[in-house]
């Protein structure tokens, strides 16, 4: 069976992206706002291509600094130690602690890299306006945004690592120059998910769906 | 301004369909990319709202009393959420301590002070105008809200201590635990789309 599958936009309709309701705005002078939540109507997010690439740029440079810098910095008795994102995760291994060090490596070495290869990959396809695979695509976009926050972990671990280890006769902790890129790139490629638009994957999709 | 408040376009492939009355507990999927658009759960209010209170006064207890310490020679050394993000801002790193009060203090506590309005309103059946407003933050707060993601960063750095010191699980650290439980479990009873789906239009 074919069905007729028609988008809000090709009636000229307008979905309000923060509250759903669904208008067809009168007057065509000025911002269009939601007759319901007041907030800015558009058919898609503006720039949204252009913005996401933007914040994924930047991520992606910050995140060289992230990985060479040093993440924390140890001074003990015996000598000053520094520790990137990598040499964590080998430490928690070597330690035996390998199935954290599986989770660590997770959420800060895959995941970050994942999610603006993920990104790009979304980002490229939808400006080749590709009809191919959509529900995939739709569903890695759900993924990115659903699993980014899980980067912020080593943020955490420096927190608490510093709060607590400042045993000034025996050891100290402070949180390197690696921790900020470190935050800035989770926050950028948030940002960056936030701004792609997910309707753009379906709007070359021939809307006719059997 | 013409309203289409019978219409759903769904928020991730924009496809247009006529809302439907769901069962009970039912869920209104899209039809062309699976977007779980609006669901319908009777009771969710209440539910939500005793969530989230109790939610409150684990929250304030984790914030209050100290959530781990570190016994190394005899020596004790504590420290509160508010003290770990104070150490941080005193070596300098003000971004990264900004960052995380923001994900673990400033954003769980919005997240459940405006789920707590919006949840009391509902229960007493009104809709003041700022209910817009406070749906649209409710949006916008959730996803920096990283409650979670502390948890596992504070179980990977106390194995990590584990090995050279004496690890003192606080109160709130059990407090913690508690309270993220609770947010996920009144989150899920309140999702701002539904809520939405439930408003009908304006005159």
């Amino acid at each position: 069976m074919t069905v007729a599958m028609i988008t809000a936009a090709r009636c000229g309709l307008y979905a309000c992206r923060v509250c759903g309701l669904v208008s067809r705005p009168t007057q065509a002078m000025g911002t269009l706002t939601c007759a319901r939540c007041s907030n800015a109507l558009y058919m898609r997010a503006p720039d949204s291509i252009g913005r996401t690439w933007a914040f994924l740029i930047a991520a992606c440079i910050l995140y060289v600094p992230a990985n060479v810098l040093p993440v924390m910095e140890t001074g003990s008795l015996f000598g000053a130690q520094t520790d990137t994102i990598m040499s964590g995760v080998v430490y928690l291994w070597t330690s035996g602690s390998w199935p954290l060090a599986v989770v660590v490596f997770f959420a800060s070495v895959t995941v970050p890299l994942l999610k603006m290869l993920a990104l790009a990959f979304l980002l490229i396809t939808v400006q080749r306006r590709s009809a191919r695979h959509p529900h995939q695509r739709a569903r890695l976009y759900r993924l990115v945004e659903y699993v980014g926050r899980w980067s912020m972990l080593d943020i955490y671990v420096v927190t608490i690592l510093t709060a607590l280890v400042q045993i000034q006769s025996l050891a100290t902790i402070r949180a390197g120059p690696g921790a900020m890129a470190f935050g800035a790139v989770v926050v950028l490629t948030m940002f960056a998910a936030m701004a792609f638009d997910p309707r753009l994957i379906w709007d070359p999709v021939k809307e006719q769906y059997g | 301004m013409t309203q289409r408040s019978h219409l759903i376009a769904c928020h991730e492939c924009d496809l247009l369909q006529l809302k439907i009355v769901l069962p009970m507990g039912g869920t209104a999927r899209c039809r062309r990319c699976g977007a779980s658009l609006y669901r319908h759960k009777p009771g969710s209010v209440q539910r939500g709202l005793a969530y989230a209170l109790a939610g409150l006064v684990l929250f304030i207890i984790a914030n209050l009393f100290p959530i781990v310490g570190l016994a190394v020679q005899g020596e004790r050394h504590d420290t509160t959420l508010y003290g770990a993000v104070q150490a941080l801002w005193l070596q300098n790193m003000e971004a990264v301590a900004a960052l995380v009060s923001a994900t673990t203090m400033l954003m769980p506590a919005l997240d459940l002070g405006i789920m707590i309005y919006v949840l009391l309103a509902l229960h007493l059946g009104r809709t003041p105008p700022v209910l817009y407003s406070l749906l649209h933050a409710l949006q916008s707060v959730r996803p920096w809200s990283m409650v979670e993601v502390f948890m596992l960063g504070l179980l990977v750095s106390l194995v990590k201590l584990m090995h050279f010191a004496t690890v003192i699980p606080g109160i709130a650290l059990w407090a913690f635990g508690g309270f993220i439980l609770l947010l996920i479990a009144a989150a899920e009873a309140l999702n701002p789309r539904d809520v939405w789906a439930q408003l009908g239009g304006v005159q």
